[in-house]
């Protein structure tokens, strides 16, 4: 070990008490640290998870219909026209088999799923309910919304004369699974009406949509809806949640058409997020700077006490650089074995929260994860802290008349 | 004749440059030193001895004149330098030891190695356990400073001050915190050093029973030189009390 290293580390276990103080300190911060971000991101995934679960990251739609005045203004002269809104009627996007295909090769988009989306009527008996009708290729789909996970009855399985319905529209019908009921559309001239037979019975976790919600095949919609071999929308799922806004952005300039991130349509649940992350960086900010200064406090008072000896280590030829370097040193050295510690001590603390924090039927109430890069994180940002906690005590003993020292 | 080991020419210092309180601490000092020459630099308390030895032992540097170690004049070195000359050049004992308390005899001996020359080789753990046991302290190698006497701690700092072989040791009342039997055990050593390795001491005492053992006396008075003449008496340690006693003062 060179010089710096065994003055630093016997100078530490010189001052076993102030050392444990530091490294506790630190630890305490690293796992305050660790275990809120760990925290905030499970609460965070969860919520996603929750909200984000029955809709796409991205749905691309057809470019709205916009009405135009029959003629512009000529040169000095002012048109006054009533350009009333057009009624959007249902259309499927143009080309969508190459848009498809085109998405699937895009980096950083998961999944692609086409779909023909309408209102109709699901009928039985003398009860008629107002529904929305899916045509979905259900693999697909699956890929956008996890189906399956949500089944409470039956299968997910959508073939020919089968659909999957929201549970509150099968108590509404009286519907149990092999039930059959007929949709009845009114997108075209004449009302167009099919039957199905229920396979599965779905909690989407949401009533209104439990209560509409009716999966079909692709071409069962098209035809119900007067659609033949169109899409009246895509479903995108992308790598990375938070890209969602950049990639519809761009999308929508590439393509021309109306496309939709979850980040727009859900721009309180997107606020909250935002609010969420600035108040853990805030605190998580306050934190380490109170750990920095507590280690640089430590160790100027350490300065201070060992001014005596820095001034034998100078008369004995340590360079000024030396010095600095030694009180460096243990700057990192306790912030480094401080991270450790506060790693394993948030390991421990997040353990124990999830035994506690459970749902009354046992489960947990929200998964909690840490990544081998936060610890890896916390660590490097502790060692740094420490660094910069150490830069300026260092400095000083490094500044420290020798002649002077020694005479004290 | 060889260039001497240290010469001051026309040395000033100054503290408080530029505030309202200027004092010239040693005014115009001239002194030069041979290699393996053993002096005594005596003087009343205030006298600017200690700023004197630090000068000389480069842990600050005079405010005018030049100072040239080996023939190499220092005051034009920058600081890193000087620190590098001072590692080298020169070994430091102090009237209160100094050994470092979280260190043992051992380590505090191989310090000044390890900031020289880096990490410590089983060769230089072994010449570190040599010097001490040359200095007496053979069962106490692994002791820590606190555990030793002020006699033994002195004898470390000298061991620690030769490990690099140093031309030059400079110790700043070596004794002075030492009773009568240890002081001269101290002295003795130092004059053994002296004597078998040809080392250069420039000593300051308060103690002129101490100071008449050397070879050459300098007295600095209000930091000038009142006196500087060489002491040809009989000075081998067998001698020593007899020497002192003898002599007229």
């Amino acid at each position: 070990m060179n010089f710096e290293w065994v003055v630093a580390l016997r100078f530490l276990r010189e001052g076993r008490f102030q050392t444990a103080l530091i490294i506790g300190g630190a630890a305490a911060g690293v796992a305050v640290v660790i275990f809120i971000t760990a925290l905030v991101n499970g609460l965070q995934a969860n919520t996603l998870k929750r909200v984000l679960g029955t809709q796409a990251d991205i749905v691309i739609r057809p470019a709205e219909e916009v009405a135009r005045p029959q003629r512009e203004p000529r040169p000095g002269e002012a048109l006054l026209p009533r350009v009333e809104a057009r009624a959007q009627r249902l259309r499927s996007i143009d080309q969508w088999q190459s848009l498809d295909l085109a998405l699937q090769a895009m980096p950083r988009i998961k999944a692609v799923s086409p779909m023909v989306s309408g209102p109709g009527f699901a009928v039985r008996a003398d009860a008629t309910k107002s529904i929305a009708l899916f045509g979905v290729e259900p693999e697909r789909y699956n890929r956008i919304v996890a189906v399956d996970e949500k089944l409470v009855a039956g299968e997910y399985r959508v073939q020919a004369g089968e659909a999957v319905i929201g549970k509150e529209l099968a108590k509404d019908l009286g519907l149990a699974l092999g039930d059959r009921f007929r949709i009845v559309t009114a997108e075209t001239d004449a009302p167009v009406s099919d039957t199905f037979t229920v396979t599965g019975i779905v909690d989407l976790g949401v009533r209104d949509l439990n209560r509409r919600t009716v999966f079909v095949t692709l071409r069962a919609a098209q035809t119900l809806l007067g659609l033949p071999g169109g899409a009246t929308q895509l479903d995108l799922k992308i790598e990375d949640l938070f890209e969602a806004e950049d990639i519809a952005q761009r999308l929508a300039a590439q393509t021309g058409l109306t496309v939709e991130s979850w980040m727009r349509t859900n721009e309180q649940l997107l606020a909250a997020i935002n609010a969420q992350n600035i108040t853990t960086r805030t605190i998580r900010g306050f934190v380490i700077v109170i750990v920095a200064l507590g280690i640089a406090s430590v160790l100027v008072v350490w300065v201070v006490q060992k001014r005596r000896e820095i001034g034998i280590l100078r008369a004995m030829g340590a360079s000024r650089g030396q010095v600095q370097r030694v009180f460096l040193l243990q700057g990192a050295i306790v912030a480094l074995a401080g991270s450790a510690i506060g790693c394993a001590l948030a390991l421990a603390m997040i353990v124990v929260f999830l035994r506690v924090a459970r749902n009354a039927d046992g489960s947990p109430l929200f998964v909690l994860t840490v990544s081998p890069e936060l610890l890896l994180g916390a660590v490097i940002g502790a060692v740094i802290g420490g660094l910069l906690a150490a830069a300026s005590p260092a400095r000083r003993a490094a500044a420290l008349d020798p002649a002077q020292a020694i005479r004290m | 004749m060889a260039l001497p080991l240290i010469e001051l020419s026309d040395v000033h210092k100054t503290y408080g440059a530029g505030t309202d309180v200027v004092v010239e601490v040693l005014h115009g000092i001239d002194f030069a030193m041979q290699a393996g020459e053993f002096t005594a630099l005596i003087g009343p308390s205030g006298s600017g001895k200690s700023t004197l030895l630090n000068l000389i032992g480069l842990l600050e540097p005079p405010t005018a004149g030049s100072y040239r170690l080996h023939g190499q004049e220092t005051t034009v070195l920058p600081e890193a330098e000087l620190t590098q000359l001072r590692a080298t050049t020169i070994g430091f004992v102090f009237q209160f030891h100094h050994l470092l308390p979280a260190f043992s005899a051992t380590e505090n001996v191989l310090i000044p190695g390890l900031i020289a020359h880096g990490p410590v080789t089983a060769p230089r753990r072994e010449a570190a356990r040599d010097v001490l046991r040359a200095v007496g302290l053979g069962d106490r190698l692994d002791y820590p400073p606190r555990k030793l006497s002020g006699g033994q701690q002195q004898r470390v700092a000298i061991a620690r001050a030769l490990s690099l072989a140093p031309p030059l040791v400079l110790a700043d009342e070596p004794t002075g915190n030492l009773d009568t039997h240890s002081a001269d055990e101290i002295f003795a050593l130092m004059r053994r050093f002296n004597a078998q390795r040809g080392v250069a001491f420039l000593i300051v005492t308060h103690d002129p029973r101490l100071a008449r053992r050397c070879d050459r006396i300098v007295e600095l008075v209000d930091g000038a030189i009142a006196g500087d003449r060489p002491n040809s008496a009989d000075r081998s340690g067998e001698h020593l009390h007899a020497a002192a006693t003898h002599r007229p003062a």
